[in-house]
């Protein structure tokens, strides 16, 4: 499936240019955070080579057929989207899906709601879950199939710092089963607890593409420098 | 107010006493409403959630003209029905005229607009909800349809309810088709016009007051079979 391939990436919306262009390459085993102030194009990046966004020009390649890159990756969003269901029905959702037998769902289901604790509760409707937990859900709903690539726009914007951790502890342990990870954040601290490299977006543009450690010591880019030193970048 | 007094003392007298007539004849328009139903939601639930989620040509032209024909005069559609029907129209060969079968013809005419456009409504407000964890998860068409069936089957319910409340106090269209034949096909709300029509208000009342409490009852238990407005559940 790896590497994935973006080769000149422009995005537009109603005639309005959002995003590139962009040429970036993602490895197998990558945890990539892209940062950028608000309305840099970090979700429309995301969305883009998720697939799920049309492109005005340019290219997004897997190594493999598109029809199978997209079974192998999923995506958590900043608002989570629950299914009107109960907790485990979210969870045995995706399963179920990829056509895994039910008793098989049920047993993946029934470790994952215990994992995110919300075993308790498995029975009533998601959408009455707080946001925290609704963030947890739709992340193990994503993680229970065992995804190759994981996208996640913002996933612990406007969460407590227990769930916070609770969120990063999940997407550790899932890098170590070999998940690919790109996210989007505010959070300069999760970008330093988790990245393995980091993107910087400013208005549409990857301004920088670093390992983690450089980027923060010799940021390439001068808006990036302003941004992790907490400057407003215009 | 004598002749309502009566016709309630006469309804209780009718019911207590299972009176054969009464019996038939409320059978019959359960039967006919009924059949038309659910072959009405049988294509009218599938529809709506086409048009919710997919976007294809004359989509617009489809909603409208069915937003349109919610509005359709039943005695207009008997009238078609009619010719159709008739021994010199197309369908004629079929001898369908002055039969229940014809009878539910006219309803399924009447009503799959009205189920149709109800179930949009609610299909569509959920489709908007779901469009973008749904197109996420590379589900087909066909999957997305059949999640959006199931997780609005409340408010699908109560749009085929509306249905069938248009469908059972519907008199114009299967007058004309049915002919209001004794023993054959007359039902309920055509019997209440006859005995109208022959001044005999407190049986008219009579097979109004049963009428009236089938559709009650038919509601209150489907509301309690699906387990509508039960706390936590959707």
């Amino acid at each position: 499936m790896f590497p994935l391939i973006a080769e000149n990436l422009v995005v537009e919306f109603n005639g309005k240019h959002i995003l590139g262009p962009i040429d970036l390459t993602v490895n197998k085993g990558d945890i990539s955070l892209i940062l950028g102030p608000n309305g840099s194009g970090k979700t429309t990046l995301l969305k883009s080579l998720h697939g799920i966004m049309k492109l005005k020009r340019g290219s997004i390649k897997w190594s493999c057929s598109n029809n199978s890159s997209m079974k192998k990756q999923m995506f958590v969003f900043q608002t989570p989207i629950m299914l009107r269901r109960s907790v485990f029905e979210n969870l045995t959702y995706p399963l179920l899906l990829r056509k895994v037998s039910n008793s098989k769902a049920h047993r993946l289901a029934t470790e994952w709601v215990e994992k995110i604790g919300l075993k308790e509760i498995m029975h009533i409707s998601a959408t009455r879950l707080s946001g925290g937990e609704k963030q947890k859900l739709a992340l193990a709903r994503a993680l229970i199939i065992e995804p190759e690539m994981l996208f996640l726009d913002e996933p612990s914007a406007s969460l407590d710092g227990k769930t916070t951790v609770e969120i990063e502890n999940l997407l550790k342990s899932c890098t170590k089963n070999g998940t690919t990870i790109m996210m989007s954040t505010h959070d300069i601290g999760q970008a330093k607890r988790l990245a393995k490299n980091i993107l910087f977006l400013n208005k549409g543009i990857l301004e920088s593409n670093q390992l983690t450690e450089t980027f923060f010591l010799e940021p390439t880019s001068p808006n990036a420098q302003k941004f992790i030193t907490g400057e407003i970048v215009e | 107010m004598n002749d309502i007094w009566y016709g309630i003392l006469q309804a209780f007298q009718l019911i207590y006493t299972l009176d054969q007539d009464l019996i038939d004849i409320s059978v019959r328009s359960l039967k006919v409403t009924l059949s038309a139903l659910v072959i009405s939601s049988l294509f009218a639930l599938p529809l709506a959630a086409v048009l919710a989620v997919k976007r294809f040509k004359f989509r617009r032209f489809i909603i409208a003209l069915l937003n349109a024909l919610m509005g359709l005069p039943p005695v207009v559609v008997g009238l078609i029905v009619y010719i159709l029907l008739s021994r010199s129209g197309p369908f004629g060969v079929l001898d369908l005229l002055y039969t229940t079968a014809a009878m539910v013809i006219a309803q399924i005419v009447i009503i799959t607009p009205l189920i149709t456009s109800i179930a949009h409504q609610s299909l569509r407000e959920l489709w908007s909800e779901y469009h973008d964890l749904l197109i996420s998860m590379n589900t087909s068409h066909i999957q997305r349809i059949k999640t959006l069936l199931w997780d609005a089957r409340r408010a699908l319910l109560t749009a085929s309810l509306a249905g069938f409340g248009r469908a059972i106090g519907e008199v114009g269209a299967i007058m004309i088709v049915g002919g209001n034949i004794d023993n054959a096909t007359r039902v309920l709300t055509t019997a209440i016009a006859l005995e109208t029509s022959k001044g005999d208000f407190a049986l008219a009342l009579a097979l109004g007051f049963v009428l009236i409490l089938i559709a009650i009852a038919l509601n209150l238990a489907t509301h309690w079979l699906s387990k509508t407005e039960r706390e936590g559940r959707w």
